[in-house]
């Protein structure tokens, strides 16, 4: 018979049970602190900004630091509008390679293909920032925007969009920018999306004669939409918090604008350029606020994201 | 005489078509940005970044004070969020069946996982850097410890959940106490991917930016102060960028050379571990 | 004249009932167990027969659904009893499992686990049990040499008797083995088969098996379940060519299940 615990040691192990339970228990909730001191710090930096603005910063375009007078909407508008400019760009092109991962490439080029495609999705976006200012922004100012504004500028009722100055750094080169970065991470939701779909499923339309095209628009995508829209919005979650990529590139300019091929500003961008610059605790205020906005838009967008995903999820256990 | 099948032939064949361009599309920019930045990163690549230190415009210099910075701030993040993330993803994936903390826990998890980093500097600003009243390295440290946390987390929790019962009941069919089996059997089942998991958020921090801005700020000197602002690479490579000068510019391009190479490097290191790992088992 | 074996009850139990939620697994079994010697629970899927051994080293309470209700007397005390300590209760009664759990780290290591949770030994005795318990597994010879090597790395049937040895390390009362050959080729199984022939001299064992050939060759008392209850309990021998019950019969000579 082994020599057996006495009660002591027996009382140390539920001590030490406890204890181990308690410390990742704690951890658990720190997390849980993290958010509501993040939340609640923002707040209260916004405090004074939110005092002197109200609701109405949320349509004020003006930003003016020597009067003290400021308003979102700038930001606001650049914000969505490089976000959307991104995802209009980046979502057909990574459905294509999505597309082109799961069903067209030749095996051999599927596996290095989808590690450089997440390869890529990791590369940081102050590259993106560099390659987009020194290289993209001068040849879209010589050869993109004169096209531009020769061609959909003069299309009457679009035309405010499409009509700017040939100087490249604009909301247009920074979405585009943007869409860059954005694709290799979408690309790579989306083939994952795609990959759960049970062969079975996809071998049943191939065997009634449909082409790979039927097979991927009537069957894969109808399956996976709630994934592949849960995808996009992680995107776009991402993009709408992207500061370096953009921040070269669109020119931190406070006027509010219908064209596109003007420069602009982002919340982020707006951030990262003045707000180690900024005097007086008003305009300080200000820019927390414009944080709190951007933090409580990306909140909505990927807990959105987040439930459509699970949605897919859900769906996969039940069905495989 | 255009039958449904040959139409059908013709759309399949354009989707397709479309399909393969923009790959080639996608893969086009991506690696004339790649090009750009070995063509001119390279340009300026010497011994001379590891040994001096950032310049004044118009001077010779490297980037020496940057890099260390770099290294002392994210290996600190890494050592202060490792632990919290791999204990906060054991609760979540041993012990998080019943209650609210843990569905509360993963759901504020993965928000924090796509947050914008640069609202994470702000929130550092407000509660460290107003406090101590300068800006510091410590300030850098814990905004990337902040992004460190929800990748070990989210790693953690699910190289756990990977572990099967079977492993856990023969270790508890012996006797042993929950919080042994968990540490000695189960997080041990699971190390390959949880290093992965840490070595991905190590990558991840080497680039961000952002989080830096406003609170490690910058730093011209070789400095160890951690008390101090403190030099990294990701903000002098922007300030470098954004000036008129070419010789910062020149610098600036070597830098972003070098933290693309090391998240790369990292990165491969991590999958190529990961797969040596679980095929031994 | 067949000499008198003397049988000697190691685990009682008094009218067990068993709980998934709300559904009952087993159906007040009651059953005595005899010391050193093979019983087997044989029976179709889902009788019960795996959720009864698992209420004997409380394996059950792992999952918070699932309860248990009534006796199991080992030398007398309840081990059902709530101030009964789990740990304790493991350490005397072993469990090896269907499939073969291998911990993450060498061979040595995986069989001193158990004995390092209670059991204060110098360097030196430990090598000895180590060496002990993997001798009568049966997987000495073949680790000898390589007992620093991850425990992993072994066959299925190796990894299964290196299972076995960590279980006897402890020097149990009480061995159960839950399907233990099901996931492994014919020879391995025959080897284990030999195993638990010898292993019964010094352990009581309790085997669940679905391959009632198995347990027509290895157990000396076999117990017929079926949807949770307790058909017939008898020695072997009885059991398989002259059964009490029909039910028995049926299962037995595979007119269902």
């Amino acid at each position: 018979m082994p020599t057996l615990l006495v009660d002591s040691r027996l009382k140390r192990q539920n001590l030490l049970d406890m204890l181990f339970r308690g410390v990742t228990r704690l951890s658990a909730f720190g997390v849980l602190a993290l958010l509501v001191a993040i939340i609640i710090s923002l707040l209260i930096g916004s405090m004074e900004s939110i005092h002197a603005f109200g609701f109405g910063f949320l349509t004020s375009a003006d930003w003016n630091p020597v009067t003290e007078q400021f308003g979102a909407l700038v930001p606001i508008v650049g914000t969505l509008a490089t976000s959307a400019i991104a995802l209009l760009i980046a979502i057909p092109v990574s459905f294509g390679i999505a597309i082109f991962l799961t069903e067209l490439s030749p095996q051999w080029m599927r596996r290095p293909l989808g590690i450089a495609i997440e390869l890529l999705a990791g590369i940081p976006s102050i590259i993106y920032g560099m390659w987009g200012l020194f290289i993209f922004v001068p040849i879209f100012a010589d050869h993109i925007e004169p096209w531009i504004n020769d061609h959909l500028g003069q299309i009457p009722l679009i035309s405010p969009i499409f009509t700017g100055p040939n100087v490249g750094i604009s909301v247009l080169a920074a979405g585009i920018v943007l869409a860059i970065m954005v694709i290799p991470f979408i690309a790579s939701v989306m083939r994952d999306v795609f990959d759960v779909v049970p062969t079975l499923l996809k071998e049943s339309a191939y065997g009634l004669g449909a082409t790979t095209w039927e097979v991927m628009y009537q069957v894969v995508l109808p399956y996976t939409k709630i994934g592949v829209v849960g995808g996009i919005m992680l995107g776009l979650g991402r993009a709408l918090g992207e500061t370096m990529a953009i921040t070269f590139v669109i020119g931190n300019a406070h006027q509010l604008s219908a064209s596109l091929l003007k420069p602009g500003n982002s919340i982020a961008s707006a951030l990262a350029n003045e707000f180690t610059e900024a005097v007086g605790d008003l305009y300080t205020s200000a820019l927390i606020e414009l944080g709190l906005i951007l933090f409580f838009i990306t909140f909505v967008v990927l807990s959105l994201s987040r439930f459509m995903l699970h949605k897919l999820a859900k769906r996969e256990g039940q069905g495989s | 005489m255009f039958t449904l099948y040959a139409r059908r032939r013709f759309i399949n064949q354009l989707s397709l078509t479309l399909a393969v361009l923009a790959m080639a599309f996608g893969l086009f920019w991506l690696c004339w940005i790649l090009w750009t930045l070995l063509e001119n990163g390279f340009a300026g690549l010497n011994m001379s970044l590891f040994t001096q230190t950032t310049p004044a415009p118009g001077s010779q210099g490297g980037l020496s004070n940057a890099i260390w910075g770099s290294i002392l701030m994210s290996t600190t993040a890494t050592l202060i969020g490792t632990p919290i993330g791999i204990l906060a993803g054991t609760y979540l994936a041993e012990f998080g069946q019943r209650g609210w903390l843990a569905p509360v826990t993963r759901f504020i998890n993965d928000i924090l996982l796509s947050a914008p980093s640069i609202v994470i500097g702000l929130f550092v600003y407000e509660v460290y850097v107003v406090r101590v009243g300068h800006f510091a390295g410590w300030g850098g440290t814990f905004a990337l410890a902040i992004i460190v946390i929800p990748v070990v987390i989210r790693t953690t929790e699910n190289m756990l959940k990977l572990v099967p019962n079977s492993l856990r009941e023969a270790a508890a069919a012996l006797g042993a106490p929950e919080w042994k089996v968990i540490s000695s059997v189960t997080l041990r089942a699971a190390r390959a991917g949880i290093l992965t998991g840490i070595l991905l958020a190590i990558a991840r921090i080497s680039g961000e930016t952002a989080p830096l801005l406003f609170t490690a700020l910058n730093n011209q000197f070789f400095s160890n102060n951690m008390n101090q602002p403190m030099g990294n690479l990701p903000v002098v490579i922007f300030q470098f960028a954004m000036s008129p000068y070419d010789d910062w510019r020149s610098l600036a391009w070597a830098g972003a050379l070098l933290i693309t190479f090391t998240v790369l490097t990292i990165n491969i290191a991590a999958r190529i571990m990961f797969s040596q790992k679980s095929n031994s088992h | 004249m067949t000499p008198e074996i003397k049988i000697i009850p190691k685990l009682i139990v008094k009218d067990l009932n068993f709980f998934y939620g709300a559904e009952r697994a087993l159906k007040n079994i009651n059953l005595t167990i005899p010391e050193k010697m093979v019983t087997a629970f044989i029976g179709p899927s889902g009788c019960g027969k795996s959720t009864l051994l698992r209420t004997f080293n409380r394996m059950y309470q792992l999952y918070p659904k699932q309860r248990a209700e009534g006796e199991i007397l080992l030398d007398g005390e309840n081990l059902l009893d709530k101030k009964q300590d789990l740990n304790t209760l493991r350490a005397k009664i072993g469990m090896v499992f269907q499939k073969p759990t291998p911990f993450p780290m060498s061979i040595y290591d995986n069989v001193a686990y158990g004995v390092k949770l209670y059991e204060n030994l110098s360097s030196h005795d430990m090598a000895e049990r180590v060496e002990w318990a993997l001798k009568k597994a049966a997987l000495w010879n073949e680790v000898k040499d390589k007992l620093k090597q991850s425990g992993t790395g072994l066959s299925g049937g190796q990894q299964q008797r290196l299972c076995i040895a960590r279980a006897i390390a402890v020097k149990p009362q009480v061995l159960l083995l839950d399907e233990p050959t099901s996931a492994l080729d014919p020879i391995s199984t025959a080897h284990i088969e030999k195993l638990i022939d010898e292993l019964k001299k010094d352990f009581t064992i309790v085997i669940v098996t679905h391959n009632m050939q198995q347990a027509a060759r290895v157990s000396d008392f076999t117990a017929y379940m079926y949807l949770g209850d307790l058909i017939e309990f008898g020695d072997t021998s009885t059991v398989f060519t002259n059964p009490k019950r029909k039910e028995t019969e049926d299962y037995i000579t595979g007119r269902f299940g």
